[in-house]
C-alpha cells in the first residue's frame, strides 16, 4: 500500500514533465510508424484513392486523352443505360459467366476436397496436380490452348467424335457456345478453392464425424448434416473471393476472341468492353463511368452476399 | 499360383483404397491432358493433321520457327518478363513487409481506419483506378516504360501481401520485440534483425505469388507497353497469335510452352509454400 502511494506521490510533482515525455515518445512512435507506412500511404493516395476520385470526376466528362475533359453531366451514364446495346450485352455475358462458373467451380472444388479429405494416401500429390491449373489458368498460353482445344478441328471435337458424339463445329466460333468454353476454363481452375476447402475440412474434429457415424448417419447425411454446416464459413469465403475474381476476368476472353469479344459479342466481358472503350476508342470518360459501374456492382453483390450469409453461414458455437 | 495371389491382391486393393486412387489418377490425367496435348503438339510437324498426344512425328522446328518468328526474339520477351518479375518481387517485399510491420506491431493514430482501408483495397477491382492511372502515366511520359508495371509494387498496391504479412507477424511472440527493445534496438533494428528473419515463410509465399502473377499478367503490359522490344512474354505470345492467326499452331504452341515453363518450374520448387499460402490466406 505504502509503496503504491509512494509511487503515486513521486509521480505527482513530476506529472506534467512525464506526460510531456510520454506524449513526445508517442509522437515519435507515430512518426516512426508513418515512416514504415510511407510507401503504402503514397500508394493508397496516389494510386488508389486519388485515381478513384479522378475516375469519378472523369465519368461526368467527355475526355479523349487530348485536350481537357469537358463536363457532360450524366451523359455517359445515360448512354450506358439507355443507348448502348453493347454495354448491356457485356453485362449479360459477365453475369452469366459469374453466376454459372463460380458455383460450378466451387461445387467441383468441394466435391474433390471431400473425396480427398480423409484416408486417401498421397493427398499431397493429388492436391498439387489438381492445383496446377489454378496457377496457369489466367495465362495467355492457356487461353491460346483453350482456343485451340475448342476450335472446329481441335481436340474436343475430335475426342467427342471418337466416342460417337458429333459436335457441329467448334465452340469457339459458335456464338451460342463460345462463352461455355470460358466457363469450362474457370471450372478447370478449381484447385485453389479446393486447397482452401481442404484446409477447412481439416479443422473439423474427427469426434463429430465419429459421433454422427455412431448415431447411424450415412455418408450423405454426414456430409449435409455435419460437414457442410461446419464448412459454410469457408464456402462463403471462397464464394466472395471467386466471385470478385470472376467479375474481373479479362485475359481468356481477350485471347479467345483476339480482343474483339466475338463471335457476335458472345465473349464480350465487361472488362473487355471497358478496355475497348477506354484504350482502343480512347473514350476515357465513358470507360470511367463503366469502371464505377463495375465497382458499384461488385460492392453491391458482395454486400448482398454478406447479408444473405446470415441465413446459411454458421460460425462456430 | 503366384499370379493368382497377385491378382487377388490387386482385386483386394481396388476394393479397398485402390478404386479411389484409380479414380483420382484418371481425373488428374483428364485435367492435365490438355497441357500434355499442347506439349506434344509443340513437337509435332505442322503438316501432320491435328491428332491426339503423341501422333504425327517429331520435330524441333516449331521451337526454332516460333523463337524468332516476330521481329524481336522470344528470348527478349522472356528476359523482359524476368526483369519485370524480379523488380516486382523486390518492390512487393520491401513495401509490404514495412507496412505490415507497422500494422502488426506499431501504435499510431488512425491505425484502425487505415487497416480497414487496407483490407478494403484488397477487394477493389483495379479497373476502377486504371483509367486515371493511365492518364497520369501518359502525362508523365511513362507510357512504354516499365514504371507503370513496377511502381505500384513499390507502393504496396497489392495489399493482399500486406494482409498476409500482418497475419504472419501477429503470430510471432511479442516477447521477441520486448527483448529487442530492452537490448536497445530501435524499431528499424527490431524490424530488420528480429522480425524479418522470422518472416521467411511469408516472404517466400509473397515472392512466389508475385512472380506468378506478374509473369501471367497480361492486362498491364497490354495497356502500357507499345514497342515490341519491351514486350513481356505474355504480350509477346498474344502478339504472336495475332500475327500468325490460325496458320502456325505448332510454333504458337511451342512458344506457349516456353512461356509456361517458368511458372511450372516455380510450381515444382515451391508447391508446398504455394498450397500453404493459399490455405491460410485464400490467394489465387
Amino acid at each position: 500500500m505504502a509503496v503504491v502511494t509512494g509511487a503515486a506521490g513521486a509521480a505527482g510533482p513530476a506529472g506534467p514533465a512525464a506526460r510531456d515525455l510520454a506524449a513526445a515518445r508517442g509522437r515519435r512512435r507515430t512518426r516512426v510508424a508513418y515512416l514504415f507506412l510511407a510507401p503504402w500511404i503514397l500508394g493508397v493516395l496516389g494510386l488508389t484513392l486519388g485515381p478513384m476520385l479522378a475516375s469519378l470526376y472523369l465519368s461526368f466528362t467527355d475526355y479523349r486523352l487530348s485536350g481537357a475533359p469537358s463536363w457532360v453531366g450524366l451523359a455517359n451514364y445515360q448512354r450506358m443505360f439507355t443507348d448502348d446495346p453493347r454495354f448491356w450485352t457485356s453485362v449479360g455475358v459477365t453475369a452469366r459467366y459469374v453466376v454459372l462458373s463460380v458455383p460450378l467451380q466451387l461445387a467441383f472444388a468441394l466435391a474433390i476436397a471431400v473425396f480427398l479429405d480423409r484416408g486417401v494416401r498421397g493427398l499431397a500429390l493429388y492436391r498439387s496436380v489438381y492445383y496446377l491449373p489454378s496457377l496457369l489458368g489466367s495465362s495467355v498460353a492457356v487461353a491460346v490452348l483453350w482456343r485451340r482445344l475448342f476450335s472446329s478441328d481441335g481436340l474436343v471435337v475430335d475426342l467427342a467424335g471418337t466416342v460417337g458424339i458429333q459436335l457441329s463445329g467448334g465452340w469457339i466460333s459458335d456464338p451460342e457456345r463460345a462463352l461455355d468454353t470460358l466457363l469450362v476454363l474457370n471450372v478447370w481452375t478449381f484447385g485453389s478453392p479446393m486447397v482452401i476447402f481442404l484446409a477447412g475440412l481439416r479443422q473439423i474434429p474427427d469426434e463429430l464425424i465419429e459421433a454422427a457415424k455412431v448415431d447411424g448417419a450415412g455418408a450423405v447425411q454426414r456430409f449435409f448434416r455435419v460437414v457442410f454446416p461446419l464448412l459454410t464459413p469457408v464456402v462463403f469465403f471462397n464464394l466472395i473471393l471467386q466471385m470478385i475474381g470472376a467479375f474481373q476476368a479479362f485475359t481468356p476472353a481477350y485471347i479467345v476472341s483476339a480482343g474483339t469479344g466475338g463471335p457476335a459479342d458472345s465473349t464480350l466481358f465487361y472488362t473487355l468492353y471497358l478496355f475497348q472503350s477506354g484504350f482502343q476508342a480512347f473514350d476515357m470518360g465513358y470507360a470511367s463511368a463503366m469502371a464505377w459501374g463495375l465497382f458499384i456492382v461488385i460492392g453491391a453483390v458482395t454486400a448482398l452476399n454478406f447479408a444473405a450469409s446470415r441465413y446459411w453461414v454458421h460460425y462456430g458455437d | 499360383m503366384a499370379t493368382r495371389t497377385a491378382s487377388r491382391r490387386a482385386v483386394a486393393w481396388i476394393a479397398g483404397q485402390g478404386w479411389k486412387h484409380l479414380l483420382l489418377l484418371a481425373f488428374g490425367f483428364a485435367m492435365l491432358y490438355p497441357l500434355v496435348w499442347m506439349f506434344t503438339q509443340s513437337f509435332t510437324p505442322n503438316d501432320a493433321v491435328m491428332g491426339r498426344a503423341g501422333e504425327g512425328g517429331f520435330t524441333l522446328d516449331n521451337y526454332l520457327d516460333g523463337w524468332s518468328a516476330l521481329g524481336v526474339s522470344f528470348g527478349r520477351f522472356m528476359a523482359n518478363s524476368f526483369l519485370v518479375a524480379a523488380l516486382s518481387i523486390v518492390g512487393n517485399l520491401v513495401s509490404c513487409t514495412l507496412a505490415a510491420y507497422a500494422f502488426a506491431r506499431l501504435e499510431f493514430r488512425l491505425r484502425g481506419p487505415m487497416f480497414a482501408l487496407m483490407l478494403a483495397t484488397i477487394m477493389l477491382p483495379f479497373h476502377v483506378t486504371v483509367v486515371p492511372q493511365y492518364i497520369v502515366f501518359h502525362q508523365l511520359g511513362l507510357i512504354d516504360t516499365y514504371v507503370p508495371l513496377i511502381l505500384p509494387k513499390f507502393l504496396a498496391v497489392e495489399s493482399f501481401f500486406v494482409f498476409l504479412m500482418v497475419q504472419f507477424i501477429r503470430g510471432l511472440p511479442r516477447t521477441l520485440d520486448d527483448a529487442a527493445a530492452l537490448d536497445g534496438c530501435g524499431q528499424l533494428r527490431t524490424f530488420w534483425s528480429v522480425i524479418l528473419p522470422l518472416c521467411l515463410p511469408a516472404i517466400g509465399v509473397t515472392a512466389v505469388f508475385t512472380f506468378i502473377w506478374t509473369w501471367n499478367d497480361f492486362f498491364t503490359p497490354l495497356l502500357y507497353l507499345t514497342s515490341p522490344d519491351k514486350y513481356t512474354a505474355a504480350l509477346g505470345l498474344s502478339t504472336f497469335q495475332d500475327a500468325t492467326g490460325l496458320t502456325n499452331y505448332g510454333a504458337l504452341f511451342a512458344m506457349s510452352v516456353v512461356t509456361l515453363i517458368p511458372v511450372f518450374a516455380v510450381f515444382l520448387v515451391a508447391q508446398k509454400a504455394l498450397t500453404r499460402g493459399i490455405a491460410t490466406t485464400g490467394l489465387k
